[in-house]
């Protein structure tokens, strides 16, 4: 009796897949709760996706799109994803790899080496490009300068840049992102812990910048994390996968944790979250940063320099803590401070793997 | 009861970067048989040789990493009450570094 129990409890409750009925169900899918087989899981999971790229009309035909790979888990689904739901639908895209290289002994070295197995294993041009050629200096030499303290604000702020140049010396049409839907619920949460409006507004956007030089998408603003990984080991995908040694992080760790804790109890938690950022409505009366062009470089920027120049400026002239601080936001003067503290808030708040677009 | 346990997704840095572990495990005295919560245990005094809250939180694992025996998600065979036979496979892989 306990024998049959077991051996029953073992195998899943013997569960047959519910989609098919055939096989042996693999996993419990987060967004539905259903049990479901490896093969199926495949279809759904791929399928969803391109319902998505459609529904939203990410992409059009003869479109040049660069994935921002940085060799982890989420790009490196999503460099495999995209090519294959590109053949099977004719997409007639044309897909890149691109890649930063902060320059980060031990850990940005290694995990371009996965992105370079990847440009052969799913046969995309990879395209590198290096804070060193960018800005004059790597996240070693800067952490060196700096300590551990701050350096996930130039981490952030320069990546973001070295995206874009990347895309433009690429002469992408867009830049999409293996962003998933963990890692928005995540920034929802972080926006409102913040106070920080303009981004909470802005962060659930599927495409983002369509009025900068080049517009960013998350194909995987729905996906979870659970099932992103999955299909990684079902498939037996090559990513790499280490901590940023430069990435403390612990407010963005602590939100993290959080969503991770209300997943357990409650899967759907990560979708009504970003529902919620989805339905979030900006009251008219609340100023706005406005873009123009950073004065130094062009990047676009809501300041008269960049964040990149800022910081590279403070850096260039041995005072690195220039451009960090956070501003005080005074009660007495608020209004007159809110345009400049969104603009100088967002440089102390950015963080390692920034999700801010 | 020798198994197989495997570490992905960067918990294998908990211990000493080794990924795959053959293992021999006794089931509890008086239990009948080997449970996953039994060898969550064994794991966390034998295998993981630093940061454990990153593999444990609780009397479970950490929220985040994904548990498979026999490539079978353990939400499917009552996870920690999951029964665990001779030459089994389980796999623990974190979601929780670097995307
Ligand atoms: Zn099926
Ligand atoms: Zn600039
Ligand atoms: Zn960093």
């Amino acid at each position: 009796m306990a024998e049959s129990h077991a051996k029953v409890q073992k195998v899943g409750g013997g569960r047959l897949c519910c989609i098919c009925n055939e096989r042996r169900a693999a996993l419990k899918r987060p967004k539905t709760l259903e049990q479901i087989c490896r093969e199926c899981f495949f279809a759904v999971f791929e399928e969803e996706i391109h319902q998505v790229i459609v529904e939203n009309q990410l992409f059009n035909p003869g479109e040049r799109i660069a994935i921002g790979a940085s060799g982890g888990k989420d790009s490196t689904v999503l460099a495999y994803v995209l090519s294959e739901l590109n053949r099977r639908h004719d997409y007639r895209l044309d897909l890149f790899l691109l890649s930063v290289d902060e320059g980060i002994t031990g850990y940005r070295d290694d995990s371009l080496e996965t992105v370079k197995r990847n440009e052969i294993q799913y046969g995309l041009p990879l395209k590198i490009v290096s804070y060193k050629d960018l800005y004059g200096w790597t996240m070693d030499e800067i952490v060196k300068i700096i300590g551990l303290k701050n350096n996930c604000t130039f981490c952030g702020v320069f990546r973001r840049q070295a995206l874009d140049r990347g895309a433009s010396l690429l002469k992408v049409d867009k830049l999409v992102t293996g962003h998933n839907a963990d890692d928005i619920a995540e920034t929802v949460l972080l926006n409102i812990l913040r106070g920080d409006i303009a981004r909470l507004s802005r962060c659930t956007a599927i495409t983002t910048g369509e009025d900068g030089p080049i517009p960013r998408c998350k194909p995987f603003k729905y996906t979870y994390e659970k099932e992103i990984v999955m299909y990684a080991y079902f498939k037996r995908l090559d990513y790499f996968s280490t901590e940023c040694i430069y990435s403390p992080n612990a407010y963005r760790g602590f939100a993290r944790e959080f969503i991770k804790d209300l997943e357990r109890i409650r899967p759907r938690a990560i979708l009504d979250i970003i529902k919620s950022g989805e339905n979030f409505r900006i009251a008219t009366s609340t100023k706005m940063p406005e873009q123009g062009t950073c004065e130094r470089c062009g990047y676009i920027s809501s300041q008269k320099w960049c964040k990149a120049c800022v910081l590279l400026e403070g850096l260039n002239r041995g005072l690195p803590k220039l451009g960090i601080g956070r501003t005080r936001v005074l009660d007495k003067d608020q209004k007159k401070d809110l345009k400049q503290s969104i603009g100088t808030k967002s440089i102390a708040s950015k963080q390692c793997g920034s999700l801010d677009f | 009861m020798q198994l197989t346990v495997e570490f992905g997704g960067g918990l294998e840095l908990l211990c000493n970067s080794v990924k795959i572990h053959n293992i021999n495990i006794e089931t509890p005295k008086g239990a009948q048989q080997l449970a996953m919560r039994d060898l969550l245990v064994w794991v966390q005094n034998n295998l993981i040789k630093e940061r454990p809250e990153m593999f444990i939180k609780g009397d479970t694992v950490r929220p985040g990493v994904l548990v498979l025996v026999n490539d079978c998600d353990w939400e499917l065979s009552g996870q920690l009450d999951t029964t665990l036979e001779e030459k089994d496979v389980v796999v623990f892989i974190s979601t929780l570094h670097g995307g």
